[in-house]
Parts: structure tokens; sequence; C-alpha cells
């Protein structure tokens, strides 16, 4: 582990303060000279708003649909192993392959969600998901909660089974209806899976780098990029090649989860940890 | 209003049905679209079923060299990194499940921390760090850095079931004359089946379905796993998508089965991991 997590950690902040050719030699230190240039990159400030919108978006839906998903799943009726077989599919696919198949299901000519929105009388006139700067970021969306959903629910799933048959008899008794059973029993008995569903989804869906690769590809330029795909450009694919300044970045990413994760934990006043 | 039993399990089976609807039907449209033939992809408007169920696509697919090749590295990869990860966690773990030490919330932090460094803010410095070992395009550079990565994780579902096991059957076993070590591997490792193959198929499926890291350290084509490999059926050149998904549904496959095996300890796994 101190192999490929300090080191490399340590070997990313000694990259933010180098200079390095295109061809990735290193020439010379230049303090924090790619931070100051960093935060004078025009796209910046896009990046920045796409992220936040992409992390926000992404895990407030993943964590609202999970809890009803959780809810359902956990509650018995014939087929439920079948269900939760299908639950599971999009956490197995890799996001890579579970990318790619959006890529063509968004398809402007060929994509079966345009066809099934026109037959559906749903849309006028097919739509360029992933062409079209209106489209590109809520699709993208779309695709992160879909692969986000099945461990999140799986993570409520485990915190419901926590909760003693008995709290529920209890509540029955006092005639409680099932909402009220729902918002004075089940959510706060549920807190501490929801606190680490929330972490855990916080830190994926900000790293999260396969979907906004695949389906933002074919625009150019970084109207439509978080931070973690930035990084990747500018380090090994746009015309800057800097490896300085995307180690830089590397570190500002690395700060701004751990910040995301305290301040958040701190929120919520976490007292899971000895537990 | 209170719905009766029975409309009330059939109301559920229904919104069931529903859900897994939802999450099947992006993947029943690769399986159908890996079963045609290029010309029917190029069909506008869509259609649903192939007219013509082309299974020399999955032939084709498994034949190509590339395929071949890029399974084979995928192998190479999960496997060695599983092992790997699984033979430093099992010490790991039953050390910090039997010995009260400093800090239990540090150990969850390190957890969360290791997570945090994900591969992909790591990148830079990875490649930096194995350019350096003369480790590019190597599968030990994929090893090394999946069983680190998933080890964290591997700790963490086994710390909680072996601090589960009551301490009395290991007492007991040293009473017997089992050392230390006897005792871990006669006693906790064969009570630990489930946890263990837990942990490691976690850990498969994670090196298995890694992207960005492989991305980055495997340039060479030949050294590509299947997760970069197969997107060389479809770039700005070439849209082999029948092939691509052909490809992906055999990527897929296993993992779904292995998925499927350890679903009974999904949810105890999980709650036994830290969801208390």
């Amino acid at each position: 582990m101190t192999g490929v997590v300090v080191y490399p950690a340590a070997a990313l902040v000694a990259a933010s303060l180098g200079r390095y050719s295109m061809t990735g030699v290193y020439q010379r230190g230049v303090g924090l000279l790619n931070y100051r240039r960093l935060v004078e990159q025009d796209a910046l400030p896009a990046v920045i708003g796409n992220t936040v919108l992409w992390v926000v978006v992404v895990v407030a839906a993943t964590v609202v649909v999970s809890l009803a998903l959780a809810q359902l799943l956990d509650a018995n009726f014939p087929g439920r192993r079948l269900v939760r077989w299908a639950v599971i599919v999009p956490w197995a696919a890799s996001l890579i392959v579970t990318s790619k198949l959006f890529v063509w299901i968004y398809d402007y000519y060929f994509g079966v969600l345009n066809h099934l929105l026109l037959a559906l009388g749903v849309l006028a006139a097919p739509i360029d998901w992933l062409g079209d700067d209106a489209t590109v970021m809520g699709a993208m969306v779309a695709v992160g909660v879909f692969v986000s959903l099945p461990f999140t629910t799986y993570v409520l799933l485990a915190g419901l089974a926590t909760i003693p048959a008995d709290v529920y008899e209890a509540a029955r008794l006092d005639g409680a209806s099932p909402w009220v059973t729902y918002r004075a029993v089940t959510l706060p008995l549920l807190a501490p899976a929801l606190v680490v569903a929330v972490v855990l989804n916080l830190i994926y869906v900000f790293n999260s780098f396969p979907i906004v690769w695949t389906l933002n590809d074919r625009n150019p330029g970084f109207g439509h990029d978080t931070l973690v795909t930035y990084l990747y450009k500018i380090a090994f694919k746009s015309a800057l090649r800097d490896v300085g300044l995307a180690a830089a970045l590397g570190v500002v990413n690395v700060l701004l989860v751990l910040a995301a994760v305290v301040m958040y934990l701190r929120t919520v006043r976490w007292q899971g940890a000895e537990a | 209003m209170r719905l009766t039993r029975p409309a009330r399990r059939a109301a559920l089976a229904a919104g069931g049905a529903a859900v897994a609807l939802a999450f099947l039907a992006p993947y029943v449209v690769m399986l159908l679209d890996s079963l045609k033939p290029a010309a029917e992809l190029r069909a506008s408007p869509p259609r649903l079923l192939p007219t013509h169920w082309q299974w020399s696509n999955y032939a084709e697919v498994v034949r190509d060299p590339v395929f071949r090749s890029a399974l084979r590295v995928s192998l190479e990869v999960a496997v060695g990194s599983t092992a790997l990860a699984v033979a430093a966690a099992v010490p790991a773990a039953y050390h910090t499940a039997r010995h009260r030490f400093r800090g239990r919330s540090a150990f969850l932090f390190l957890v969360l921390v290791t997570q945090m460094f994900s591969p992909t803010a790591l990148v830079v410095g990875l490649y930096r760090e194995f350019f350096e070992l003369g480790l590019v395009n190597t599968t030990a550079a994929l090893i090394l850095t999946n069983a680190a990565f998933n080890l964290a994780f591997a700790v963490w579902i086994l710390r909680a079931f072996f601090a589960s096991i009551p301490r009395e059957i290991e007492e007991a076993a040293e009473v017997d004359g089992c050392g230390r070590i006897g005792t871990l591997l006669r006693v906790v490792l064969p009570l630990s089946r489930p946890a263990i193959v837990t942990a490691a198929i976690f850990a498969f499926i994670a090196a298995w379905n890694e992207y960005s890291v492989a991305l980055t350290l495997m340039t060479d084509a030949a050294m590509k796993p299947l997760t970069v490999g197969i997107t060389a059926y479809v770039t700005a050149y070439v849209q082999h998508w029948n092939l691509l998904f052909g490809a992906s549904v055999l990527a897929i496959v296993p993992v779904i089965v292995l998925f499927a095996l350890i679903e009974p300890y999904l949810v105890s796994g999980l709650t036994a991991g830290g969801v208390k």
C-alpha cells in the first residue's frame, strides 16, 4: 500500500512543484508556479461548475432513489431474489462497458432512446443527446445515477437489516401510520447507513472517470469536463501535455474531496467512528 | 387505507418487476445488438430484435487476437491482484480484530483515505513511479496497483468477520496445543470461508473492471486488458458496435455469476463491514 498510495502521492506533490517538458522530462523546480497557472486557466470556472453539478445532483438523486429501492427490496414478495440480481447488473458491468452502451443508446440516428421517445410522442424530433450543449450534462448525470444505485441500495439494505423487528411492532401498537413509522422510526435508525452511503458516493462520484470521459468524448475543449477528466486531458491528451499543471490539479482534487467529506461529517456530527 | 396482504404482495411484485426491467433494459439492448449483422445496426428507426440472428459475431470476437490478449491480461491482473490483496488482508484484518490498538477510528479513516486517493486522482504520480521503475506496460504494475487499492476494502470485510468469532474457540484451540499460527490456519480461516470468498470476489471484480489506471499504464496494444482493449472496436475510424457488445457480454457474464454467488453475503458483509 505504501508503494502504490504513499509514494505516488508524494510523487504527485513533488511533480506539482516542478516544470516538465512535453515528453515528461523534469526540467527544474518552480515552487508554486503550477498552482498559480492552474488558477489562471480559462476553462477552470466552467470545469468547477460542472464538477459541483455532477457531484451534487448524482449523489442526491442516487441516495433518494436508493432509499425507495432499498425499502422495496427489503419487503417480502415473490421473485425478490430475481429483482435483487437484476439490480446488481450495472454494478457488475464495468463502467466503461456501460458508458459505451449508453453512447449507443443516446445515438442521434440509431439510438433506441430517441426512437422510444418519438414513438411515445414525448419528442417531436430526435435530440443529439451527447452533442447538444443543453443535454450532454443531463445525459451523463442519468448514467451516473444509474450505475451508483446498486451499491448505494445495498448499503441501505444492510442498514435496514440492522433495525430490529420489535421497533416496528411497537410503532404499530402505538397506531403509527406507515409514513409516520418511516419518518419517525426507519429514517433515524438508518442514519448511520445513510452517512456511509453519502460519504462513499461523494468520493466515488467525484473521482468517477469513465462516464464523463466516454460520453463527452465527441465534444472538443473542456466545456463539459469535470475536474478529474480535465486533469487527465491536461496530463495525457490535450495540446498542453503538462505534467506539472496536472499534478497540481491532482493535489487540489484530493484536498477538495477531503474537505467535502470532512465538512459533511461535521454537519451530521458523526459519532460512528468508535462503533 | 391498508391493503390486504395478497394485494400488498401483488403490488410489491409488480413494483419489483418494473425495477428489474429498468435495470436490465439497457443490457438487453446490448445483448440483442451483439447478435445483429453490422448492416442492421445502421437501421433507422432501430429494431429491437435482430432479423438475422448472427451468432457468428461471438466466434469472431473469440478468434480475434486483440480480444484474446486482452482476456489474458485481464485474467492475469484480476487473479494476481486478488491473491495478493487477500494474502495481505487476512493477517492485517486478524491483527486489527484481535488487538485493541490506539484509534480504531484512525483505521476507519485510513480506509476512507485510500478510497479518496482513488487511482484516477493519483494517476500522474502512479505513471511517474512505474515509468521510473520501468514497469509501464507490465501486468505487474496493474497487479500491484489493484491489490493496493482493494486491500483496504478486503481488510474492512474480514476484520468485522474475525471480530465476530468468539475468542473462546481460539482459546480452546490454544489449550489443545495449537500455536498462534496454527489457530489462525486450522480454526479461524476455515470458519471465515464465506467472508474470505466475499472479499476475494469483491477484489476480483474491482480489478477486472478497473479502467483509468490501465488506460494510463498500458499503452502497448498487446498489454491492454479487456476494459481498455474492447474500446478499439469502436473508434473514429471503425464502428463494430456488434463486436464491442459481444466482447462486453463475454466480459460481464462471469462477473454477474460471481456476484450472484455472493449476493446472500452482500447484505451481511456490508452490515458487518461498518454500517452498524
